[in-house]
């Protein structure tokens, strides 16, 4: 299971890597949205791979914290998707503004032989 | 610590959030009463501020020194603390200073530049102000990203060509700078288990050996998110673009947040990699003095080459990040004490500076291609054009050109560090502190003092280069239209520069006692961590 997410990282955090240094605004935005996706996985992953152990207190595990996955990364992943899914949404807006007013979808709005 | 000073740690956050929900209940037509909102609000955020300093400085050697608040009353390394210590109050007050003085020059015209600039004001204030509060890194991140959200707004303040290419940029390189500072927040909570500040300190000596270098190699993706807010060379060049394109008000409080970079890098440098933390100890310090002297080298050049006014002063703030990085860099106690009043004089100095330009460029008649066509059918009106303003407040002040000139002056010598304003104190702290720390005297430390010389030279001949240029020229202008109300925006940053300088054994009795306190890092540890006696039930924070 952990080469398997470790992969799935990688291949997400360097195709974004390589989208974001792309000279088209759309590009870098689906760049900036890969990248989010492999660092909340990778969040999610500092708190060690657990299958079947509950984040939340149950009363039918008994209490003893190897038992239970750790809840901390989960919230903090959470947190962590609002806010790149609210910036992700402000970059767009500006995105077309900035197509708006150039009429070009270049990142420096201008195309690179003018 | 009583209980009123307690509670008041949390006002600089909750008091502008609310007042910013609040100011978007007006719409345009009622926008007085958001100013006045706005003005009341950064006026009460900065008496707390001042409350909060005072109850920080007073007392004891270090008795005091730090107020820990928990957020709903839970313990400190499970719950979340928001730590007012020294340098967060000076920070503190600072950026109420800064915020009260830009929001009253905004009010002349810039408001009305584009649509709900006071809610974005006040939410770039609460997140500065977050940020130098919170004692946990993951609140850190959070607050990070309130401030750029609205200072993302505020770089499209205004709208135009110039300001979307600039903002383009600007939120690609802070959206992937926040990608880092997440990065190296989980490798730091996937080896030591927690994220508050005061609790990684205590735990770092105790890291295994062979997880070190993971937790090292975490807090170094952590410091380059850091370094790139704070414009460290090579990571700054986004810094001088950004700045010149935005409007004077947005520019004047933006160079805030280059010191938000740097106040962190401050913060855990001292806190995590102090002499106790063992095998860790001293990490990092080689590489933010050999980079700070990189960009102020770079700054430097950058003021040289610039033939614009708002580029010289992008590349003054680089200058000022560069010389406190290098300062901490170098260590010391004297040294960092020499920086942190740099600091406060060197923000003062660019702030006032940013909102000069814009007097400047009306005085030379170039402020229409600051005025772009509107773009979105919600921006109001052109903030010139403006037919009944005239009658308000139209009159000319007589010495306006006198005056511009004289601030003009005293920015230049607050930035280029020349006697007898507070520039030159701060650089000549930093060059005894930094000479004083190690017996005989290393090379780094000549080549900084070396660097700090030649660039103050540099700084002063592209003024008065500059200055040349646009206060010299032919007289048979008219004189530009200038309210009272940014003249007194300006004159209160700079008279706040010179009180620096005059109350100078004051202000160094007060970063001497700061940075001792910033170099007992087990102080602040026992100050958070020691759990404070229960507030009473019902209390309203």
């Amino acid at each position: 299971m952990e080469i398997v997410l470790a992969l799935g990282i990688g291949v997400l955090a360097g195709s974004g890597i390589w989208l974001l240094l792309r000279p088209r605004t759309f590009q870098v935005i689906i760049g900036l949205s890969l990248i989010s996706y492999a660092v909340n996985l990778f969040i999610f992953a500092m708190g060690r791979l657990r299958v079947d152990a509950p984040p939340i207190l149950d009363p039918a595990v008994p209490a003893d914290v190897a038992n239970y996955a750790d809840p901390l990364p989960q919230g903090l992943v959470l947190t962590a998707i609002v806010i790149g899914f609210a910036m992700t949404a402000l970059y767009l807006v500006l995105l077309l503004a900035a197509r708006g007013l150039t009429g070009t979808d270049h990142v420096d709005g201008q195309e690179p032989d003018q | 610590m009583n209980e009123f000073i307690r509670h008041l740690v949390i006002v600089p956050i909750v008091l502008p959030l609310l007042a910013a929900a609040l100011t978007l209940s007006f719409d345009e037509r009622q926008r007085n009463v958001r100013a006045a909102i706005s003005f009341t609000t950064t006026f009460i955020l900065l008496v707390v501020a001042l409350v909060l300093l005072f109850a920080a400085s007073d007392s004891g050697p270090h008795q005091g020194a730090a107020t820990a608040y928990a957020i709903g009353d839970w313990a400190a390394p499970f719950g979340i603390v928001l730590v007012a210590d020294r340098l967060s109050a000076m920070m503190l007050a600072l950026t109420s200073f800064l915020g009260l003085s830009t929001l009253l020059f905004s009010l002349a015209r810039w408001d009305r530049a584009g649509p709900r600039f006071h809610a974005l004001f006040l939410l770039l204030l609460m997140g500065v102000n977050g940020a130098f509060l919170t004692g946990d890194l993951f609140n850190l991140f959070v607050f990070f990203e309130v401030l750029l959200a609205a200072s993302y707004g505020l770089v499209l303040h205004g709208s135009g060509l110039a300001r979307v290419k600039a903002g383009l940029h600007y939120v690609v390189i802070n959206l992937a700078a926040s990608s880092l500072f997440l990065v190296g927040v989980a490798l730091i909570y996937g080896i030591t288990g927690t994220l508050n500040m005061a609790d990684l300190a205590a735990k770092i000596p105790a890291i295994a050996d062979a997880d070190r270098m993971l937790f090292e190699i975490g807090c170094a993706i952590l410091g380059v998110a850091f370094l790139i807010k704070a414009g460290m060379w090579p990571l700054g060049f986004w810094l001088p673009a950004t700045y010149s394109a935005a409007s004077a008000p947005a520019a004047s409080i933006f160079v805030i947040l280059t010191k938000v970079g740097a106040y962190v890098i401050i913060r855990l440098s001292l806190l995590l990699f102090g002499p106790e933390a063992g095998a860790s100890a001293g990490f990092g310090q080689q590489f933010l003095v050999v980079g700070g002297i990189a960009t102020i080298v770079f700054g430097t050049v950058g003021v040289l080459a610039s033939r614009t006014m708002s580029r010289v002063g992008g590349y003054c703030v680089i200058v000022s990040a560069g010389t406190i990085l290098a300062v901490v860099g170098a260590g010391g106690e004297a040294a960092l004490a020499g920086g942190l009043y740099y600091l406060i004089s060197s923000t003062l100095g660019a702030s006032a500076f940013f909102l000069l330009i814009e007097l400047l460029n009306r005085a030379r008649g170039s402020t229409s291609a600051a005025i772009p066509p509107p773009i979105f059918s919600d921006e109001f009106r052109d903030p010139y054009d403006d037919g009944t303003e005239t009658d308000e407040v139209g009159v000319l002040i007589p010495a306006s050109v006198g005056l511009i000139s004289g601030g003009y002056i005293l920015c230049a010598l607050l930035l280029a560090g020349l006697p007898p304003l507070s520039g030159f104190v701060g650089k000549f702290a930093v060059m005894t502190g930094v000479m004083a720390s190690e017996e005989p005297v290393s090379g780094v430390a000549w080549t900084l003092i070396g660097v700090l010389t030649v660039s103050s030279f540099a700084m002063l001949v592209a003024f008065a280069r500059t200055g040349i240029e646009v206060l010299w020229a032919q007289g048979d202008r008219p004189a530009p239209k200038v309210k009272p109300v940014e003249l007194i925006a300006i004159g209160v940053l700079l008279t706040a520069a010179l009180a620096l300088s005059i109350e100078g054994g004051l202000a160094m009795r007060f970063v001497t006692s700061t940075s001792a306190w910033l170099h007992a890092p087990m102080d602040y540890v026992a100050a958070v961590l020691t759990p404070a006696p229960s507030l009473p039930t019902g209390g309203t924070p």
